[in-house]
């Protein structure tokens, strides 16, 4: 059964203030969450003034900011800083996106910066997302064939390599997933846009051999069908990519394989 | 024991209490919200019969309540949630079909289905209170 609230240890308090240098005349406001296993407190959110002035145009250029200048202690995932590794996902003024591509000038008033959404929190902004990648490795993500390796690459029409265009782009940010109340609900046994997606390119991909199998692996009132169509997945995907479409093509090989 | 070793009791990030409403999923749980008010509106609808078969006098009582106040707020929204769930019915078979899935595509057939809802639930009013 659904869960709307937060569970006693999850509920949110207020926490401390960072002031801005004295003298700073551009300050924008960020509310960031924070938790520590540390000291058996509850989550609270933390506020940092962060001087425009000196910060670059990002979400994770203020981030970076406030851990170098106001508080070492603020911990978030970060590596590309161009939107290719998917590290920084995070819940940035109601929405998902990576911090690294979202600009700071696109929100409005104070900026909230939360964990992706119902999702165990490790510390600070870093969810733990152990459940979703085991979802991933059940998918078996790899070229499967039972036929004899060709002796060069396995070819594909470029109709064919067209297919895949919209699916290889998938950076396992896990933004669409956590957007997902029917994942937020379900997470442990519906496999989330993310997985479905991941799992639709290989079902796609002309040179997989195992279709079929991998049709039958899906076919389940959980793995695949807790998708209601909700949409928050392809509204929220960073990378601009359509999870939403990719289950509603699963979807539609399996009433063509059943009929 | 050390802090290194204490088991950690994760909180859960929040959800619902920060993720901005939208078109996408407001729709959504409108359309489920329809779904278990029209299966709840069935039994009005059997009361209705039930009335009508145990005799004048009954039947006249249930008439009365549906032109009060609230027996009228209740129709009108029975009426909502008929034409929501048949418009926003027809919006998903065309996704189980494949088509409207761009994000654009489907703000457009969203406030489509809204706009329908309230034309078509307008018009049945006015036309059920004529017949009356």
């Amino acid at each position: 059964m659904a869960e709307f609230a937060l569970p006693a240890n999850s509920k949110i308090g207020v926490g401390q203030t960072y002031k801005a240098a004295a003298g700073a005349k551009n300050i924008k406001t960020f509310k960031v969450y924070r938790w520590t296993p540390d000291d058996g407190k509850n989550p609270s959110v933390d506020t940092y003034e962060v001087d425009m002035d000196s910060c670059g145009p990002m979400i994770l250029d203020a981030l970076i900011k406030i851990k170098n200048e106001m508080d070492s202690s603020l911990t978030f995932r970060r590596s590309c800083r161009e939107g290719v590794c998917g590290s920084c996902a995070m819940n940035i003024d109601g929405t998902n996106t990576l911090a690294c591509t979202k600009y700071i000038s696109e929100v409005k008033g104070d900026i909230k910066v939360y964990p992706l959404p119902h999702m165990p929190v490790v510390r600070d902004l870093v969810p733990d997302l152990n459940v979703p990648y085991a979802q991933l490795a059940s998918i078996e993500p790899w070229l499967k064939s039972t036929t004899q390796p060709p002796t060069r690459e396995r070819l594909q029409s470029p109709e064919e390599r067209a297919k895949l265009d919209g699916l290889w782009e998938c950076i396992l940010c896990f933004c669409c997933s956590t957007s997902c109340p029917s994942y937020w609900w379900n997470g442990e046994r519906y496999l989330g846009p993310a997985i479905l997606l991941q799992a639709y390119r290989w079902i796609a991909d002309s040179r997989d051999e195992a279709k079929g199998e991998r049709l039958d692996q899906l076919e389940d009132p959980f793995r695949l069908y807790r998708c209601h169509t909700i949409m928050n997945c392809t509204k929220t995907c960073p990378k601009h990519l359509n999870p939403a479409k990719a289950i509603a093509e699963i979807k539609k090989l399996m009433v063509e394989r059943a009929v | 024991m050390s802090v290194a070793n204490r088991p950690v009791h994760r909180p859960l990030s929040p959800h619902l209490q920060v993720y901005r409403p939208q078109l996408t999923s407001m729709l959504s749980i409108l359309h489920r919200a329809t779904g278990i008010a029209l299966s709840v509106g069935v039994l009005y609808l059997a009361i209705w019969v039930i009335c009508a078969a145990s005799g004048a006098g009954t039947y006249e009582a249930f008439r009365g309540f549906n032109s009060s106040i609230i027996g009228r707020f209740v129709l009108g929204g029975w009426l909502f949630c008929v034409f929501y769930h048949l418009f926003n019915g027809i919006r998903h078979l065309f996704w189980d079909a494949g088509y409207g899935f761009e994000i654009k595509d489907a703000y457009r057939s969203g406030w489509l289905v809204l706009i329908a809802t309230a034309v078509a639930t307008a018009l049945s009013w006015i036309v059920g209170l004529r017949l009356i």
